[in-house]
């Protein structure tokens, strides 16, 4: 099939353009005529909310990366040049730190949304997959990031995150080695996770974004009744009847929805830029120390969930790598759920009452988890700990049973009001 | 253009020949980037021993240094201190350091070239963080049976004043005791073997 040029004979300068590049057929595809069901509520304002926060990522990145030296000599001092000297510098930075755990919020709740409507079942599996990347890469860009100011969380964060791969048996001391291009972390480790954080990442994950908006759009949105809008065109224009065009309805709901982004972010920034000491921790207002850890070493929050697990399995046949197997699995895991809901019915509010409270449960274990990831270590938490990562675990592996074996209700052939 | 007269098994083997060479080609220039990370001459050069003078370390104190960019912990034992040794024994995961996580020389059951002084590295043996000495004791937050030792802040990895773990905890072995010898009797050199007679 050949393509041909213009296919709206579009005249004028954009007649120019769109002779050699198909700017009309993109915006049509992709914004005017890209038709989404008519039922979307708030939970469909955390894709576009990703979107702009990764925008600001970029875009104050760029700039923090004009002030910034990498380097264990320089990395703290030009953070705090950037705080103190850097015209709007503090700014520029807490835009970007509370874009960071921003970032994590609306991608959990864009996550969860896509478990509670089943957005991820036939055929949107890619579409999950691609998401399932971007929250893996997401996770590695917040980690490099969260080194660049040397403070000494940051120095410890790395030092216990790489050593996660010196658990690995026979190669894993000369792997962490070779990661850090030091025998310790040091201003090698600093210099190439900035590389990483700046230039390999972003590339890859605005790629991956990419992809995840290329596949959405292939099969066209899911919706919080899960029912396939293309079934039911139209027969004169071939448009669902329950579709209407992204822009200009979607594109200005969702400016409803960032305004209220907007108000929350800019608070934060403002008013309390270190997130309560969560989106910036005390030890790191501190140069990082070889000698020294924090009292008290905890990851960023948004990490809170794994790290609960990572501390919550003990060492086993004189190996610690169990409990990265466990943190690794529980994120691999993710890409498997398209394959591991059985049930007939995408959305939760037809699915049986097993799916609700397991979802209920997996949810509220979440966060539960994610609150004792962050405290500091004991018995208790350690058991607390380890209940939270067999039901996480549990949500996940009993779906093939209890999404097949429950009393399912009929789905409408249109969306709901 | 035509495909008559092709010679099949000719054409497979060049596409064939050229993949592989292709392929090699790849390899070889991945190589240089790879080997790019591992430590830079300076790193590697970076690594001598250290002196310790520790004439001035009072009883029950710990001295810190840094050899090879992690501390190493120079703990003057007191009497009390190595008599608890044996008193947590049965909670510990290898009491005895059978796992060499000491050099060969070091064969004490206290772990240390003279019982009164522990030189260790200051690392924990799960994932690197640096434990806090909490002599103290009873410390029921810790352990019930807390005869002081080492408390790893980052996971709760719990050691003895030997640097030797306990069981239930995420460590998986006693802390690395590193090469060491005394120079005279209160001078320790940190990387370095002793000098066998």
């Amino acid at each position: 099939m050949a393509i041909t040029p213009n296919p709206y004979k579009t005249t004028g300068a954009l007649g120019w353009i769109d002779d050699r590049f198909p700017l009309t057929k993109m915006w049509k595809e992709h914004l005017s005529e890209y038709y989404a069901p008519k039922n979307f509520n708030f939970w469909y304002f955390f894709g576009s909310l990703a979107l702009l926060v990764l925008v600001n990522q970029l875009l104050t990145g760029i700039f923090l990366t004009m002030h910034y030296k990498p380097g264990a000599e320089t990395a703290f001092d030009s953070v705090e040049y950037i705080m103190r000297d850097v015209p709007w510098g503090n700014v520029i930075r807490y835009m970007h730190s509370t874009g960071a755990s921003a970032f994590f919020v609306v991608v959990f709740l864009h996550m969860f949304r896509g478990l509670m409507y089943g957005s991820y079942q036939k055929p949107r599996e890619l579409i999950w997959v691609f998401g399932a990347l971007i929250f893996l890469v997401l996770m590695a860009e917040a980690f490099c990031g969260y080194v660049l100011p040397w403070g000494n969380m940051s120095y410890w964060g790395a030092a216990v995150i790489i050593n996660l791969f010196g658990t690995i048996p026979f190669i894993g001391p000369d792997l962490v080695v070779w990661i850090q291009g030091d025998f310790v972390p040091s201003d090698a480790t600093l210099n190439r996770l900035f590389s990483i954080h700046v230039i390999a990442l972003p590339f890859v994950l605005v790629g991956l974004v990419v992809a995840h908006i290329l596949a959405l759009h292939e099969v066209g949105s899911n919706n919080p009744d899960g029912v396939e809008i293309k079934k039911n065109k139209d027969p004169a224009t071939g448009i669902p009847k329950d579709g209407i065009p992204f822009h200009p309805y979607y594109t200005v709901k969702d400016m409803v929805g960032v305004a209220g982004f907007l108000i929350l972010f800019c608070a934060v920034i403002f008013f309390m830029p270190d997130g309560g000491g969560y989106f910036l921790e005390a030890p790191n207002f501190t140069p990082a120390s070889q000698t020294n850890t924090p009292e008290h070493i905890t990851p960023a929050w948004y990490f809170g969930t794994y790290y609960a697990m990572l501390r919550a399995t003990p060492s086993f046949a004189g190996t610690q790598i169990w409990g990265v197997i466990v943190m690794g699995a529980a994120v691999v895991i993710l890409f498997f759920v398209p394959w591991l809901d059985k049930s007939k019915v995408k959305s939760i509010r037809y699915k049986g009452m097993l799916s609700k409270v397991a979802l209920a449960v997996f949810a509220v274990n979440f966060v539960i988890l994610n609150y004792y990831g962050l405290q500091p270590p004991s018995a208790t938490v350690q058991l607390i700990s380890q209940v939270g990562t067999i039901i996480y675990f549990a949500f996940f592996l009993l779906m093939p049973w209890y999404s097949a074996n429950e009393k399912t209700k009929p789905v409408p052939d249109r969306v709901t009001e | 253009m035509s495909n008559e007269g092709v010679d099949g098994n000719r054409r497979r083997f060049l596409t064939a020949a050229t993949s592989v060479f292709g392929a090699a080609g790849a390899a070889a220039v991945a190589w240089p980037f790879l080997a790019s990370l591992k430590p830079s001459a300076r790193a590697r050069a970076l690594g001598a021993p250290v002196i310790a003078d520790i004439s001035t370390l009072e009883p029950g104190m710990r001295a810190t240094y840094l050899w090879r960019g992690q501390p190493i912990w120079i703990v003057r034992r007191t009497p009390e201190m190595l008599a608890s040794l044996e008193k947590v024994a049965g909670q510990l995961v290898d009491p005895d350091s059978t796992t060499p996580q000491q050099p060969a020389y070091i064969t004490d059951k206290s772990r240390a070239l003279k019982p009164e002084f522990m030189v260790m590295k200051g690392v924990c043996t799960h994932l690197g963080c640096s434990p806090i000495l909490r002599a103290d004791h009873p410390a029921p937050e810790i352990d019930t049976n807390w005869q002081g030792g080492f408390f790893c802040p980052c996971h709760g990895s719990k050691f003895d004043l030997a640097g030797r773990v306990y069981k239930g905890v995420p460590a998986p072995t006693n802390i690395v005791v590193p090469p060491h010898r005394y120079d005279g009797d209160t001078v320790v050199v940190i990387g370095e073997d002793p000098k066998t007679a």
